[in-house]
């Protein structure tokens, strides 16, 4: 142990090892910029790798294995029971995927002469970050500083349950068992995603969700398909509903479910949205101002913050709280710090909810440009007249254009089947460069394959 | 019936114009007297109205392209009707017998909400060049800003921003860079500059070229010769202050500038030969019996010389007013011809932008120019006392070929002088 301060200077601090704070530290370094980046658990990855996306994908991609292997029986093949074995599925998912990544993003951090800290930065001023939690008391002196603390679970509002049987995302994950009967509270992306894993594991699933649909904000016609998929999988999906009290009973939990009663699961997922984390890391004693609702730090297009020396980038900044809406910004700051002429002005950022089917859509939705007034068309090509669907036994899929009438540029794109997160792409291109109708009917769209769904609703704009 | 439309005339010397923004379309119908084009010359940036109403069957020209007196720009059918309708009239831009697509891209549109149609490069581009992308009307399809509309944006006018579209200026694309005119001497060729790092190639706007060609010219040609002074403008900055009031009445702004436009023609008939121009073929030189002075003008496409009559003989209030209009029509790129021809001696008033003194460049083929400085009060000593006192910096340039440093400064004197008595200004202003 080191008695007194250790000082560190360097160009860059970057605060937070997820998928903007490491996206920000790569740039930095690549522009020639010496960086830190100061994570708690000394890791990159983030909520992305550890706890989120990735080994929520690895699960999910588990679940529609077994999907496809029961339907299979459609078409004559028959596999039997599977047998899910938990230990195996867990060390996969940790070892092989998780595990796997963060090795490969430890070894570009070496490659690029990025140090990651351990402990957790707080702001001493705008110049100076102290690190709780180092094996020495440290402080790094920076020139500019990165914040990408990004966000965490929100809990129940009013319900306060301490109880090892109520999980969040993150302990959902780590797959403790597969309860017999499992609670959803939340029928936004991450309900939907874990509700999934968990119900095609075996669980029953019954899910809770406050608002009158699910994937509130998301175009009816393209949730319906998998609405029509979860009302089988799941064992009930309760809307307009709201959970008022949850107690463990030792052996299980018991949950009042507003106008349904008290009802007995054996573990309850919290899947209410999330929060940022942009409390305790000392950002009073610089002048980053926090946005009135949400606490999010307040940055303009380069993810400046108030103070010149602070930028900040990813979940912490505002919604929409993606990964790849990260990256960007985390590419932004570093740029816009090294006096590049960089700017978040990204006009479509992709989401994609990864159940089966999967949901996708970026740019405008149908019923935003009719809020905001856009005088727009809308093309819907049905999967059922997709050769490529049929083949997969799919037809349940819908694709679907947003366009300018007037300039007949493409403006919102959002799919509904099997393989959307990977369609969306090609849309999000199209409304990113400005690409019109006529520009994506007349690009070649190979045969046959989902991508010439969006082909044909484009084509079906033109007349 | 259709009529055909020539580049008209735009005045002796000049032979050709660049098109910088076509503001009709095929299609349209227009009245009398609409703007159809806006072109660019030597001189100046004028918009040319229609001479007649009438649908405009095809149009000729396209920004960026370098067009001759006489030259067609516009085909007129004058069978529609006699009304003007909207450029957006989407009947009129229909490809006759072509039937309707529902989505189809009608080009080009209107603005619209939103995100700026333009690819994330295109996007960058702009940031870089410092361009507002909303100012800029996209040539590409649907309306898409491209690459190129961004850079002829950068170095040609500024569009007025989105929020008050009717004045939006649409922004020229940028033409194929031509080479200067050479004044006889080669340049050594440039280094490789992509050695050390990344670098833009940005073609010159019509302006900038002209302003580079006239500088190289004058600085290769004119053997230059600066003379320093500093005018006491301690009571005249009295004067103006008392009389702000009383000539805001009269709707002017009383400035300094009035004031030296003025002194520097009084001072002008006492030195003719700096109010004249050298014939080095004829070895004359022409004396000038008129004093149109030049006002060097700031804007946001470069500099720009306006040139006020007969400053000799009006008032300095008549000045002021002039000087002021004279000033917003440049900036507004609403000048005539006629507002930037004839001058015979540049005034250059950098005080604004602060400075202690500079050393101009005349503007050729004119003999001398008066470059003017902030005003500073400064230490000055009176009768044995130390009093702080207003001091104008002035720097008189001019061509050592006509004239000698004596006379240079007997020339700055007469101008210093008056400025220095304002108490002159009951007879001479």
């Amino acid at each position: 142990m080191v008695m007194g301060d250790l000082v560190d200077e360097v160009d860059v601090a970057v605060v937070g090892g997820g998928p903007g704070g490491y996206s920000a530290a790569f740039r930095c370094a690549e522009l020639g910029l010496e960086t830190v980046v100061i994570d708690a658990d000394k890791r990159l990855g983030g909520a992305c790798l550890f706890e989120g996306c990735i080994p929520s994908k690895a699960l999910l991609h588990v679940a529609a294995v077994l999907g496809d292997a029961a339907r299979a029986r459609e078409f004559g093949v028959d596999f039997g029971e599977p047998r899910i074995s938990l230990d195996p599925l867990r060390k996969w998912k940790q070892e092989r995927v998780v595990g796997k990544l963060a090795r490969g993003l430890a070894g570009v951090a070496q490659a690029k002469k990025v140090e990651v800290i351990g402990g957790r930065g707080v702001f001493e001023d705008s110049t100076t970050l102290r690190i709780e939690g180092a094996d020495a008391l440290q402080k790094v002196r920076f020139k500019h500083a990165i914040v990408a603390t990004g966000s965490r679970p929100s809990g129940l509002p009013g319900v306060t349950a301490k109880s090892e049987r109520v999980m969040d995302s993150t302990a959902a994950l780590e797959l403790p068992e597969i309860p017999e009967r499992l609670l959803v509270i939340g029928g936004g992306y991450i309900g939907l995603e874990l509700g999934t894993v968990y119900a095609t594991l075996g669980s029953h699933v019954t899910l809770v969700e406050m608002t009158d649909g699910l994937l509130p904000g998301v175009d009816r016609d393209l949730v319906q398909p998998l609405q029509r998929r979860l009302d089988k999988l799941f064992a009930a999906i309760h809307l307009e509903t709201k959970v008022t009290a949850l107690r463990d009973l030792g052996a299980g939990v018991e949950a009042l479910l507003e106008g349904q009663g008290v009802q007995r699961f054996d573990r309850v997922l919290v899947a209410v949205g999330r929060r940022a984390q942009s409390g305790g890391i000392g950002l009073e004693a610089t002048r980053a101002r926090l946005t009135e609702r949400g606490g999010f730090i307040q940055v303009d297009d380069r993810c400046r913050t108030d103070d010149p020396r602070i930028y900040a980038v990813g979940d912490v900044t505002g919604e929409p709280m993606l990964a790849h809406r990260a990256m960007r910004q985390g590419k932004v700051a570093a740029e816009a710090l090294a006096g590049r002429p960089a700017a978040f002005d990204n006009v479509a950022v992709p989401a994609v909810v990864f159940t089966d089917p999967e949901i996708a859509w970026c740019g405008l939705s149908e019923a935003q440009a009719k809020s905001q007034g856009v005088e727009a068309k809308v093309s819907k090509f049905q999967w059922a007249a997709s050769g490529r669907a049929a083949t997969i036994g799919r037809s349940d899929g819908l694709t679907k254009l947003v366009a300018d009438s007037r300039s007949g540029r493409v403006i919102g794109v959002g799919i509904v089947g099997p393989g959307a997160g990977e369609l969306i792409a090609e849309a999000t291109l199209a409304v990113e460069t400005a690409a019109l109708v006529e520009d994506v009917a007349a690009t070649i769209h190979a045969h046959p394959t989902l991508s010439e769904t969006l082909m044909e609703a484009a084509e079906n704009l033109l007349g | 019936m259709s009529r055909q439309f020539t580049l008209p005339d735009l005045g002796e010397g000049l032979t050709e114009a660049e098109i910088i923004a076509v503001l009709v379309r095929e299609g349209d119908v227009i009245k009398e007297d609409v703007p159809l084009l806006e072109v660019e010359t030597d001189k100046a940036q004028v918009e040319i109205p229609s001479p007649i109403g009438g649908r405009v069957e095809k149009v000729h020209v396209q920004p960026g392209q370098t067009v001759k007196v006489g030259a067609v720009l516009v085909t007129f059918s004058d069978d529609g009707p006699a009304t003007r309708s909207a450029p957006s009239a989407a009947a009129a831009t229909a490809p006759r017998g072509a039937p309707a697509r529902p989505a189809a891209p009608t080009p080009p549109p209107a603005p619209a909400a939103g995100p700026v149609a333009a690819t994330p490069a295109t996007r960058r581009v702009a940031r870089e060049l410092g361009v507002d992308l909303k100012t800029v009307r996209g040539s590409g399809p649907g309306g898409r800003v491209l690459d190129t509309d961004v850079r002829a944006a950068a170095s040609g006018p500024r569009a007025a921003p989105a929020a008050t579209p009717p004045q939006a200026k649409p922004a020229a694309p940028a033409g194929p860079a031509k080479p200067l005119a050479s004044v006889g001497l080669e340049a050594p060729p440039l280094p490789r500059f992509e050695q050390w790092g990344p670098v833009e190639r940005a073609p010159l706007s019509h302006l900038r070229r002209t302003i580079a060609e006239r500088m190289m010219l004058s600085a290769t040609l004119i053997p230059h010769v600066t003379h320093f002074d500093r005018a006491d403008i301690t009571d005249l900055d009295a004067f103006i202050s008392r009389n702000l009031e009383g000539a805001r009445a009269k709707g002017v702004t009383l400035t300094l500038t009035g004031f030296i436009l003025k002194a520097a023609a009084l001072a002008l008939r006492g030195h003719p030969q700096f109010n004249a121009s050298l014939d080095p073929g004829a070895g004359e030189l022409i004396l000038k019996r008129y004093y149109h002075l030049g006002v060097a003008v700031a804007t946001d496409r470069g500099l720009i010389v306006p040139v006020l009559r007969d400053i000799d003989q009006k008032p300095v209030l008549e000045i002021a007013r002039e000087l002021a209009a004279l000033a917003q029509r440049v900036r507004e790129g609403k000048a005539t011809l006629e507002d930037l021809r004839g001058g015979t001696f540049t005034i250059t008033n950098i005080g604004a932008l602060g400075g202690t003194a500079a050393i101009p460049i005349i503007n050729y083929p004119e003999v001398a120019i008066l470059a003017v400085a902030r005003a500073r009060l400064e230490p000055v000593v009176r009768q044995g006392q130390i009093v702080p006192r207003l001091l104008l910096p002035l720097t008189l340039t001019f061509d050592h070929r006509v004239a000698d440093g004596a006379d240079g400064a007997r020339f700055a004197t007469e101008i210093v002088s008056r400025l220095e008595a304002p108490e002159r200004l009951l007879w001479e202003w």
